[in-house]
């Protein structure tokens, strides 16, 4: 999984290609193809190549999680020991109101939390749940922890590489 | 919304395939037509429903490199200060969030050594501290909303 895959120039071309989202015809990879000017196996099979290679996570759609009701979303900083912090964080990642679970560097004084996990719900009640399912797990592990919902979308326009 | 979108939309997060006819491929297990499932996906896209459609890529597979970073911006300053940081292109996203510290960003860069540079960027236009905050290990990334 930590192996590099380095991307030859069709694949830049393919990630700048599709970044902001695959062509909506009967057949988007012959479509990209035509537009780079290669033959649409090649482009097949780079681009399976690089989901093999996990460069592309997932072709998936992206929902707006507002407009689908889940609208709030709740980043839980959790203080727990650095020696623990493995074992307690495969426990949080495994729980289904997770969607994103992470080690993070402390920035003492400021941030003393060094797992995060990104609970949503539809409401409060819900992500309130979620909270204390996790307070519960943790135990005598939790040596303090917040959550910090979002106010606001700043911005959300994705990855984007230079052309 | 009706029950289609629905399952386009449960569906469709969980994968789309590589293949000559993908729209067809995917159509047929919802149980709708080829041009009926690219129609309402446009649809579903145009009134944002879906954020997008496509590839998701991990760049720091690739070589590049992602990072959480934080700052805290005094009320006053916020908004110029948030114009100022979304100025950036490597700011993938970027949420006001209910702390002290009250910006919360996603950047990422095609080097890794680049995130470094940016964020001494983004320190010296805004005049605040950034907060970086790596991700040291990754125990789950699933993002499903059944819908």
């Amino acid at each position: 999984m930590n192996t590099t895959f380095i991307p030859n120039e069709l694949d830049r071309k393919l990630i700048v290609a599709t970044q902001e989202g695959l062509p909506l015809t009967p057949r988007p990879y012959h479509d990209i193809a035509e537009e780079l000017g290669v033959s649409p196996d090649e482009v097949i099979t780079r681009m399976q190549r690089m989901k093999d290679a996990g460069v592309i996570r997932r072709i998936a759609a992206v929902p707006d999680h507002y407009k689908l009701g889940y609208t709030l979303n709740g980043m839980t900083v959790w203080d727990v020991p650095d020696n623990m912090v493995q074992e307690l964080g495969r426990k949080l990642g495994a729980m289904d109101p997770v969607s994103h679970c992470y080690q993070r560097p402390r920035h003492p004084p400021l941030w003393n939390y060094n797992l995060f996990a990104m609970v949503h719900g539809r409401t409060q009640e819900e992500v309130d749940i979620h909270i204390q399912a996790i307070v519960e797990l943790l135990g005598e592990h939790n040596r303090g922890n917040e959550v910090l919902f979002s106010k606001r979308i700043l911005k959300k326009t994705g990855l984007r590489i230079k052309k | 919304m009706d029950e289609i979108d629905r399952e386009i939309i449960n569906q469709l997060q969980r994968g789309f395939p590589i293949c000559e006819q993908p729209y067809q491929e995917a159509a047929e297990s919802i149980g709708i037509s080829e041009s009926e499932l690219i129609k309402r996906i446009g649809y579903l896209l145009e009134d944002k429903t879906l954020t997008r459609f496509g590839p998701m890529y991990q760049i720091e597979k690739a070589g590049g490199a992602f990072t959480l970073a934080a700052m805290k911006i005094p009320e006053d300053e916020f908004d110029k200060v948030a114009e100022q940081v979304n100025h950036f292109p490597e700011i993938a996203h970027n949420y006001e969030r209910t702390h002290e510290l009250n910006m919360w960003f996603v950047l990422g860069t095609e080097k890794p050594e680049e995130i470094n540079t940016v964020i001494s960027k983004i320190e010296e236009t805004t005049g605040y501290k950034v907060y970086n905050m790596p991700k040291l290990e990754e125990y789950f990334v699933g993002l499903f909303f059944k819908v």
